[in-house]
């Protein structure tokens, strides 16, 4: 009996947390004009008219390239910080690591307001570069998590057996370990694309005027009001978030499981 | 040079990109807006570099900005409780499920990487004048006039609440999936009911999780501004949106420094309560 209460309790929230989402992506199909219910036909318009909006364009554009390049630098200064941290034993860990936790647990307000002043200072004011560095601060730390969770699981005897057959460490580090390292890497930059492709608290206080990222145009949009647009978007932006990363797995498994048999 | 001294170093030379990054993109920034807190905002040019302890004497003895920080903490502190009670029982479901426990947790953990400001919207179309709910009620004959149910401080929490659930959920599964089955099996032979083994066993050993669950929800919650922005009225601000008004709006840095540091301290302060009597540690497992 006991059971059954938690059950129904569990698929109620489960519920609470989708009901929203399936009611964006229902509404970005529906044909009429206000964006709300009721539904009035299946229409594939508002997508239409997302393709051919040049404001959102523009922000897709870039979002996407903020997100590429701060995965790039987020995930190299990541991916050499938990090398370090978790194959060797150096004085100080835990002072190290919650030092380089330490953007995520600084309120985000905060460290905009921070980044934005003291930068502006050194003479860096509202731009791209603004927008880049504050995204790599703040993804850094889940590179970092993330990326450390995995290195744990990888032996190092393999690179030791490397090394005593001869290899160079330079051999070792391309041919043996980067390999092994290589679904950490994937997993640390998707991690940083996806979080600063959806960030908007930061974003907002670094973005100059003009520029808009795909939240920020939202963001814009939603002073006015809720366009049918908006919920087109919206789906694009799960099926980006949610499908791609989904995608990603199942193809690392499916490699996984070639390599394997 | 020796081997052990290059040995020595190597670890240094991988951690100095990111050390140097948190540095100049964190710490200094920090200490700087620090210093940035005690000048003040001129009504034309540069501020005015100096002493003054003006936005400070503002910013603590203002009522105006103590009832919105009350109020912010308020606001948390629900949020915080209603994520521990609907995502508790969720958690527990999942670990203590026969099924396949990682679809489950990836299922509920899916919109969590849902685009937070899509989520945040999302309510609208389902609260809002001409939504789902306001639909279904006036299709169904309950009213006749749609009911005004938006842009208040419940959406505002409902908001944060649908925002930071996947938090609360991930960590108390990560403290339950911990702890041995047996246990409990252990507790009902002895001739504890299954709830006496739940109260007296299993949630004890799962605080750790519900405690580091609930600070990522109270701290998140404290610090946003653009959920008020969206489902709260004029009069829902939070105290994040205090920070956001006085650097971007007025642009009084000045004052904007004092304000963001305020907010640093009170959840700085939480935080370090927090690290005495339960550690770090507890905090990143989840994520890993």
């Amino acid at each position: 009996m006991g059971w059954q209460l938690i059950r129904l309790y569990a698929i109620l929230v489960y519920g609470f947390m989708f009901l929203p989402v399936a009611v964006v992506v229902l509404l970005s199909f529906n044909d009429s004009q206000f964006g709300a219910f009721p539904m009035t036909g299946f229409s594939l318009r508002w997508f239409e008219a997302l393709w051919n909006n040049d404001a959102i364009m523009r922000a897709f554009r870039t979002s996407i390239m903020l997100g590429l390049l701060t995965a790039v630098i987020s995930t190299t200064l990541g991916v050499l910080a938990s090398l370090a941290l978790v194959r060797y034993s150096i004085p100080g860990r835990n002072l190290i690591t919650t030092m380089l936790i330490a953007p995520i647990l600084v309120p985000e307000v905060v460290l905009a307001v921070a980044l934005l002043l003291f930068l502006n200072f050194l003479g860096i004011g509202k731009s791209f570069t603004l927008l880049l560095f504050g995204h790599v601060i703040f993804t850094l730390p889940f590179v970092i998590l993330v990326v450390q969770a995995r290195l744990v699981g990888i032996r190092r005897d393999v690179e030791e057996a490397a090394l005593s057959l001869g290899a160079s460490p330079r051999q070792t580090f391309f041919s043996i370990t980067l390999p092994l390292l290589m679904p950490a890497v994937a997993a640390g930059a998707l991690f940083a694309f996806t979080i600063s492709f959806d960030d908007i608290t930061g974003t907002l206080f670094w973005k100059p005027g003009g520029v808009e990222t795909v939240p920020t145009q939202i963001f814009a949009m939603l002073r006015h009001s809720i366009s049918p647009e908006i919920n087109a978007l919206g789906t694009v932006m799960i099926v980006l978030t949610v499908g791609l990363p989904l995608l990603g797995a199942a193809l690392a498994r499916r490699m996984a499981m070639k390599r394997g048999g | 040079m020796s081997i052990e001294a290059r040995e020595a170093r190597q670890p240094w030379i991988l951690l100095s990109p990111a050390l140097t990054a948190v540095t100049l993109l964190l710490f200094v920034p920090l200490m700087f807006i620090v210093v940035y807190s005690f000048w003040l905002r001129s009504a034309v040019g540069a501020d005015t570099m100096g002493f003054h302890i003006d936005n400070w004497q503002r910013a603590l003895t203002d009522p105006f900005y103590r009832y919105i920080l009350w109020n912010t903490l308020k606001i948390a502190a629900i949020t915080t409780v209603l994520c521990a009670l609907l995502g508790y029982p969720a958690a527990y479901f999942i670990a203590r499920s026969r099924g396949n426990k990682l679809v489950l947790l990836v299922l509920l953990m899916l919109p969590f990487w849902i685009s937070y400001i899509i989520r945040t919207m999302s309510w609208i179309n389902i609260l809002g004048t001409s939504g789902a709910l306001n639909s279904a009620l006036m299709s169904l004959g309950i009213t006749s006039e749609p009911i005004r149910m938006l842009y208040n401080e419940y959406t505002v929490i409902l908001g944060l609440v649908h925002f930071l659930l996947p938090f609360m959920v991930l960590n108390v599964f990560v403290s339950l999936d911990g702890i041995d089955t047996n246990l409990e099996d252990a507790a009902n032979s002895l001739g504890a009911t299954k709830w006496q083994a739940f109260t007296e066993v299993t949630l004890p050993l799962s605080l750790p999780g519900l405690a580091a669950g609930a600070l990522l929800c109270f701290v998140l919650a404290a610090g946003t501004y653009i959920t008020p922005l969206i489902l709260g009225g004029p009069r829902d601000a939070m105290f994040a949106n205090l920070v956001y008004e006085a650097i971007i709006t007025q642009l009084n840095w000045p004052m904007g420094s004092a304000l963001s540091l305020l907010l640093l301290f009170v959840l700085g302060l939480l935080v370090l309560v927090y690290n005495r009597y339960l550690g770090m540690s507890q905090l990143t497992k989840g994520l890993g």
